[in-house]
């Protein structure tokens, strides 16, 4: 009974063009997934543009086109991908727990090295 | 007797109170398992920052000899990148194949992304062999070793992730990987996903902005 339920119920959503896991939440259709790899295989050939100078000198904006394009790539990869976006923001709290850490000390460590030492 | 109260016997045990209760329900409403994978996540942030921070620390340290950003191949890099990245598709191809219930396609797709990552691992110990002959080594310079053990790092990850996704496909051979189960997959692919993450940041920090 209860498998019938689902597969009417993924049926009807795979209909609307989603579907929706054992805990009911919609994930997105395989376009949407092939769209979100599109738009990433176009910022990285952005970024590799960036790297033949000849062609165009991005001068000081270089860098923080760089961190820029890579910010948003990450951020289409973990909220789509990882389904961040769909799932409970516990999970995304538990990620940012780590990667603000991480950042933050790194930061500071560097920060140390470059300016004190 | 109808297939209802036997489902419910099978998908509910009564504990020593007589309470009825769900073997799969945790305290937060959410898979634990999966809990434990973002916390994982989390603290691998940790390391591959960590490893991060060393090669930006010491990658100017050549000791008079050649550096790792003057053999760096940028368009064989980048391409190495779009493969893995294009991984990252396949493999949320695969969990969405699986939880519809379409094991075949399921396989299809989990074998893609591994043989993308098997790819960009094969691309990787090209690049690795390539610096060898080249002159830069792990003990060549300090900035050679952190660059060595950085990317060796990820490419250990890497070929984790192969392993663990030929393990899904052989459990999917066997019947053994179904709709139900389908967190195995996504747990496997949020794992696939993060180790493409950290490359995108390696990529750009390591490879694309310039060492001076």
């Amino acid at each position: 009974m209860t498998d019938t339920v689902a597969y009417d119920h993924s049926e009807a959503a795979a209909t609307a063009g989603e579907h929706h896991d054992e805990e009911g939440h919609s994930h997105p259709s395989d376009w949407a997934y092939v769209k979100i790899a599109i738009a990433l295989a176009v910022i990285t050939a952005l970024e590799v543009f960036t790297y033949f100078e000849t062609v165009l000198d991005w001068g000081v904006a270089l860098v923080p086109s760089l961190i820029f394009m890579m910010i948003v790539k990450f951020y289409l990869v973990a909220t789509w991908f990882m389904h961040l976006r769909f799932d409970s923001k516990l999970f995304g709290r538990m990620f940012s727990a780590g990667l603000i850490l991480a950042v933050g000390v790194y930061l500071v460590t560097l920060t140390v090295f470059e300016f004190w030492v | 007797m109808s297939a209802e109260p036997l489902m419910a016997e099978v998908d509910h045990a009564v504990d020593a109170d007589g309470h009825d209760h769900d073997p799969h329900a945790t305290t937060t409403g959410l898979s634990h398992t999966k809990l434990a994978m973002w916390v994982f996540l989390g603290s691998e942030c940790l390391l591959f920052g960590g490893l991060i921070s060393t090669y930006l620390l010491y990658k100017t340290r050549g000791n008079g000899r050649t550096l790792p950003t003057d053999v760096f191949d940028i368009p064989f890099t980048s391409v190495s990148s779009f493969v893995l990245l294009m991984s990252s598709l396949t493999m949320v191809l695969a969990l969405s194949a699986v939880s519809r219930g379409e094991p075949e396609a399921g396989r299809t797709w989990l074998l893609a992304t591994a043989l993308l990552g098997g790819v960009f691992v094969g691309g990787q110990v090209y690049e690795f062999t390539a610096f060898v002959r080249e002159g830069v080594a792990f003990t060549t310079n300090p900035a050679s070793s952190a660059f060595f053990t950085l990317t060796g790092f990820h490419g250990v990850h890497v070929s984790l992730g192969i392993v663990m996704l030929m393990s899904l496909f052989v459990a999917s051979l066997k019947g053994k990987l179904t709709q139900r189960n389908s967190e195995t997959v996504e747990i496997v692919g949020l794992y696939w996903h993060f180790v493409d993450i950290v490359w995108i940041f390696i990529f750009t920090v390591i490879y694309l902005i310039p060492a001076d």
